[in-house]
This record gives C-alpha cells, sequence and structure tokens, in this order.
C-alpha cells in the first residue's frame, strides 16, 4: 500500500515537473510573439532611416539615434498634446468616480421601486451602438457652439454617459457587499447619503480605484471622440495627433515609432503601477461572474 | 404619497438619468428622425420617407461593408475569445513567474488604438516588417498584408488577437474561481486534461463567456479605430474613401463616419446607425436566447 503511493507520488512528481518545463516553454514562446511588436517599435524609434530598411535587418541598431525622438518634438506640440490627452482622462475619470458609483448604489441597496428598471437601463446603454447617438449628440453640442472645446468630451461623463459598463461594475461589486451592513446603519438611524459616503465608498476603494484606471486607460486611447470633436491642432489629444502626424510623415518610420513609444511607454508606466489594483478589482467584480 | 425610499432612489440615480435622457434617450429619438430626412446639419432637414432606407439596401458600398464588418464579427471575436482563453488557461497553473507572463500578455491590450495600428502596419511591412523577415528565413514570401485585398482583415484580425490580454485577465480570475473539488471528484473518475476542460471549466465560466461574447459582437460592429488609421494610410485609395485596398477595409462604421461627417448625408447615416442597432439588437437577442443550451448558471 504505502510503496504504491510512494510510487504513484513520485510519477506524479515528475510528471508534474516536466509539465512545469513545457508550460514555461510555452509561456516564454508566446511572451516572445506578445512582446515583441512592442520591442520593435521602441527599436525603430532610435534607427537611421538606412537602418530602416537594411538588408539583412538590424534589430538593434548599431549608432542609435535618438534625435528622432527630439525631431518629433519639433514638428508637434508633444507636452501639449500629452497635457491635453491627461486633461480629457482625468476629467473624465473624475466625473465618472462621481455620478457613476452613486448610480450603482441606487441599484443595489436602496429598495426602491426603480432599482431593477434603472438597471435595465444601464445594460440596455452597454448594448447600444455609439453610432446611434452619435450625430444628434454632435449636432446639440454644435448649436450650442462648444465643438472645438472639450466640453463634449468631458461633460457626459459627470453625468455617467457611455459609461454603463464601469456602473455595471460597480453594482456587481457592491451586491457583493452584504445587507446586514447597510441595515445596521440605517437602524441606526443614518441617512442614505451617510450610508453611502461613510460606509460604502470607503470599502469600495480597490473597485474604485480599478474602475479609475480602466476608464483612464480608455480616455487616454480614445480615438473617434476627439476625431469628432477636436479641430484645432493645438487642442488635438495624442490619438488624433499622432493621426494627423502619421498622414503627413508616412514614409519616415522611424519618426512615427519614436512618437508611437512616447505615446504608448507612459500608459504602459502607469500599468505597472496599477497592475495589482487593476487585476485584483477584476477579480472583486462580479465580471468574472 | 411617494415613498422615502423612492425619492432617494430618484435622487441617486438622477446624474444618470439626465445624462441618460440627454446623451441616449432623446439622440435616440432624434437620428430615428433624421434617418426619414435629407439633412446635411447646414439646412433644416426635409421629410423624405423610407429614401433613407432604401438607399441603405441598395447602395453597393453598403453591402460591401456590411460583409467586411460580418467577417470581421465572425472571425476576429471568436479568435479573439479563444486567444484570451487559451492565454488564461494557460496562466492558471502554480508557475513561477506567473506574474511576469500575465503582464507581457496583458500590456498589448493597453497599447491605444491608434498606435497599435501604427506598430502593426510597420511590422506588417511587406519587405523590412518582422513578420515577412521571419517568413523569408523559413523560406515563406510573405504576402502584402495591407496593400493586398486578401490579406488586410487577416492583419486586423492578427492585430485584434494580439490584444486579446483584457478578455485574459477576465477569463482568468473566472478560472481561477473553478472549484478545486470539481477536478478532483473528476479525476478520481479517471477524466484526463481535455475532458476536464471540456466538462467542467468550459460549462462552469460559461456565464463569462457568454458576456465577453456579447461584449465582443459590439465592439467589432462598431470597428473604426484600428481600420480607418489603416485604411488612411494605404496609399490606394485616397484618404477621403477610407476603405483600403478594393474597399476590403470599408467597415460598416467608417461608411458612417464618411456619409456622416464627410459627405454630410446625415439622413443616409442615420438610416445607417438605426440598421446597425437592428442588428446588433436581433444578433444579441438571438444569442442570449440560445445560451441556455450551452451556459449553465450553476450555484456552487
Amino acid at each position: 500500500m504505502s510503496s504504491a503511493t510512494s510510487a504513484f507520488s513520485r510519477r506524479f512528481r515528475t510528471g508534474g515537473q516536466y509539465r512545469r518545463f513545457l508550460s514555461h516553454v510555452l509561456l516564454t514562446a508566446f511572451s516572445f510573439v506578445f512582446v515583441t511588436p512592442i520591442l520593435w517599435l521602441l527599436v525603430t524609434s532610435i534607427k537611421s532611416d538606412k537602418d530602416l530598411y537594411a538588408i539583412p535587418p538590424v534589430f538593434f541598431p548599431k549608432h542609435p539615434r535618438w534625435e528622432n525622438y527630439a525631431d518629433v518634438f519639433k514638428v508637434i506640440d508633444f507636452p501639449g498634446m500629452t497635457w491635453n490627452t491627461f486633461l480629457v482622462s482625468a476629467l473624465s475619470v473624475i466625473g465618472v468616480l462621481i455620478s457613476a458609483p452613486l448610480v450603482a448604489y441606487a441599484c443595489s441597496h436602496i429598495e426602491w421601486r426603480g432599482k431593477n428598471i434603472v438597471f435595465a437601463i444601464v445594460i440596455g446603454t452597454l448594448l447600444l451602438p455609439y453610432q446611434v447617438t452619435m450625430i444628434p449628440t454632435y449636432i446639440i453640442w454644435g448649436k450650442l457652439g462648444l465643438i472645438g472645446t472639450y466640453v463634449p468630451l468631458v461633460l457626459p461623463a459627470f453625468l455617467s454617459a457611455g459609461a454603463g459598463y464601469y456602473i455595471f461594475m460597480l453594482r456587481q461589486f457592491f451586491m457583493t457587499l452584504p445587507v446586514s451592513l447597510v441595515q445596521a446603519a440605517k437602524i441606526d438611524g443614518a441617512s442614505e447619503m451617510r450610508i453611502y459616503l461613510q460606509i460604502l465608498l470607503p470599502l469600495c476603494k480597490p473597485i474604485i480605484a480599478t474602475v479609475g484606471v480602466l476608464l483612464f486607460l480608455a480616455t487616454w486611447s480614445d480615438f473617434l471622440g476627439p476625431l469628432l470633436y477636436l479641430n484645432n491642432e493645438k487642442d488635438y489629444t495624442l490619438s488624433l495627433g499622432l493621426y494627423s502626424f502619421m498622414q503627413t510623415h508616412y514614409i519616415m518610420w522611424e519618426k512615427l515609432m519614436a512618437a508611437a513609444a512616447m505615446f504608448t511607454v507612459p500608459i504602459i508606466v502607469l500599468f505597472f503601477f496599477a497592475q495589482k489594483q487593476l487585476i485584483e478589482g477584476i477579480k472583486l467584480t462580479g465580471i468574472k461572474g | 404619497m411617494i415613498k422615502k425610499a423612492t425619492i432617494t432612489g430618484l435622487l441617486f440615480s438622477s446624474p444618470f438619468l439626465i445624462g441618460f435622457a440627454l446623451f441616449t434617450l432623446y439622440p435616440i429619438g432624434a437620428s430615428l428622425v433624421y434617418s426619414f430626412t435629407d439633412f446635411n446639419m447646414f439646412k433644416s432637414p426635409t421629410w423624405v420617407g423610407f429614401d433613407n432606407y432604401r438607399w441603405v439596401f441598395q447602395e453597393d458600398e453598403v453591402w460591401k461593408s456590411i460583409r467586411n464588418t460580418l467577417y470581421m464579427v465572425a472571425f476576429a471575436t471568436p479568435i479573439s475569445l479563444i486567444v484570451g482563453l487559451l492565454l488564461a488557461q494557460m496562466l492558471n497553473i502554480k508557475v513561477r513567474g506567473q506574474s511576469i507572463y500575465r503582464t507581457l500578455f496583458y500590456i498589448p491590450s493597453i497599447v491605444p488604438a491608434i498606435a497599435t495600428s501604427l506598430v502593426w502596419m510597420w511590422v506588417l511591412n511587406p519587405k523590412s516588417g518582422l513578420i515577412n523577415t521571419a517568413l523569408d528565413y523559413i523560406g515563406i514570401r510573405g504576402p502584402n498584408w495591407l496593400l493586398d485585398p486578401v490579406w488586410t482583415k487577416p492583419a486586423l484580425i492578427m492585430m485584434g488577437a494580439w490584444g486579446a490580454g483584457g478578455t485574459m485577465i477576465i477569463f482568468l480570475a473566472a478560472l481561477q474561481d473553478v472549484p478545486r473539488s470539481l477536478y478532483e471528484s473528476a479525476e478520481i473518475d479517471g477524466a484526463g486534461k481535455v475532458r476536464k476542460f471540456m466538462n467542467i471549466t468550459l460549462p462552469t465560466i460559461s456565464p463569462i463567456i457568454l458576456f465577453q461574447l456579447i461584449i465582443g459582437l459590439i465592439t467589432y460592429f462598431q470597428y473604426f479605430a484600428q481600420a480607418f488609421m489603416v485604411a488612411s494610410m494605404s496609399n490606394s485609395g485616397s484618404v477621403q474613401t477610407m476603405a483600403g485596398p478594393e474597399k476590403s477595409l470599408l467597415f460598416y462604421a467608417i461608411l458612417l463616419y464618411r456619409e456622416a461627417f464627410v459627405d454630410f448625408r446625415m439622413g443616409h447615416a442615420s438610416a445607417m446607425a438605426w440598421v446597425l442597432f437592428v442588428i446588433t439588437s436581433v444578433v444579441t437577442y438571438v444569442i442570449f436566447r440560445t445560451s441556455n443550451r450551452w451556459v449553465t448558471y450553476g450555484g456552487d
């Protein structure tokens, strides 16, 4: 009996080691595939135009040409566009983080008649194509004379417009909090607003941070919004700036890559700081089930 | 008398409800009205009945864009889901460096769409691009990816799969929630890896697959930024058509954008938007209704 067990465990252990080795090989191979385009972007950004089309191709240039970055700065107002993008993203995040948890709370811990109706509306907006509302919304902003400003990009966030996904995430998380918590506070005579501000929100810091990061990433990358609403180059966000830079410099790949690198690297750095938060937060929400 | 809870509920929902009324409900109504008018934004709309819808169903470019879009929906959605699930499954074991691998898989998904397109346009460069160079080494002549109408969409699908990290993270969280006991009892019954995956993993995470599938479908029905970038780059076809080689990149959202904001035919564009709305609603509804055949909501 005992010898059978040990034989079994030995086989199991070696099998485990073999399997572990195999999965490392697999994981490394896949990592290579996923990371190489980014490395290619970075090395291209410091190539000279001779290295660009060299045969056989050079991976890392012998004489890195850092001037590509300086050249980008000369052509487009990179710091200005970064600031614009940051401004739009930060304001959108603030707007959604103020308004979305409120409605998520109304869809989870307040017992009222509209609870399920409002939640159904939230889900409905998730399924509605952006194209349906795009034109009338554009016309409204046009009539108000606000096209060419950041208002159309930022103001809707304060009313949670287009934030269905985030409301859903928040609501799913709120549902995991025990009802007893809220009820006990109610019995003590606390108002809904106090319960919300002093009990609920402090418990929701992780999920709120996750929503903030996801939303920041999404607005930082947004293209269609700025394409519709911004028409002065000095107001451009990075997506739009990169797009127009490409149209004028589309053969100068080393400069395009330098610009793309400056657009992408900050967001990757942000991700490294926020990584744990982001992944923990996704685990916390009901999105997974 | 209105109950106090109702007032509180309304108050808490009011920012969202005001936003919904202004930026969703009113625009839905207005776009329905515009879809029956001739409207160029400079003059007030004139009623034309079903003309715009007739145009939608008779215009060759619309059909072309529907075919292109369905191609992406049919291939890019499942491929991105499968890649996301595959990556998650590979990570769902205890190996050293798991979090490093996870980070590396995830990073491409946060690269902004415009930058992603730019990087891939260079990676797919027929002469000096990474992929064709690699293919060269093993003696294959790579295609002219973004200039050959046969290969433009596969190239975009590849770009989509590269960004499957977001899906992966959600699948990974779901996989880690599958109760160990289920696997253990299956092992006692002598189930192998494949059978455990098919009989335990997939059914348990099927609600998340459904959710991701629907989000994926909706995303690809509205596919825009990446293709817009690639299409305005490929020199065949001027910027104004935004269609790519032989209109192979003329997606529905791109044609709609062009009708509305390049040619100022708001009526056409609004009718297109409503057709899109109906198509996505029907597809979502059908998937929901048939999902009870493959989605299991087990309490655990």
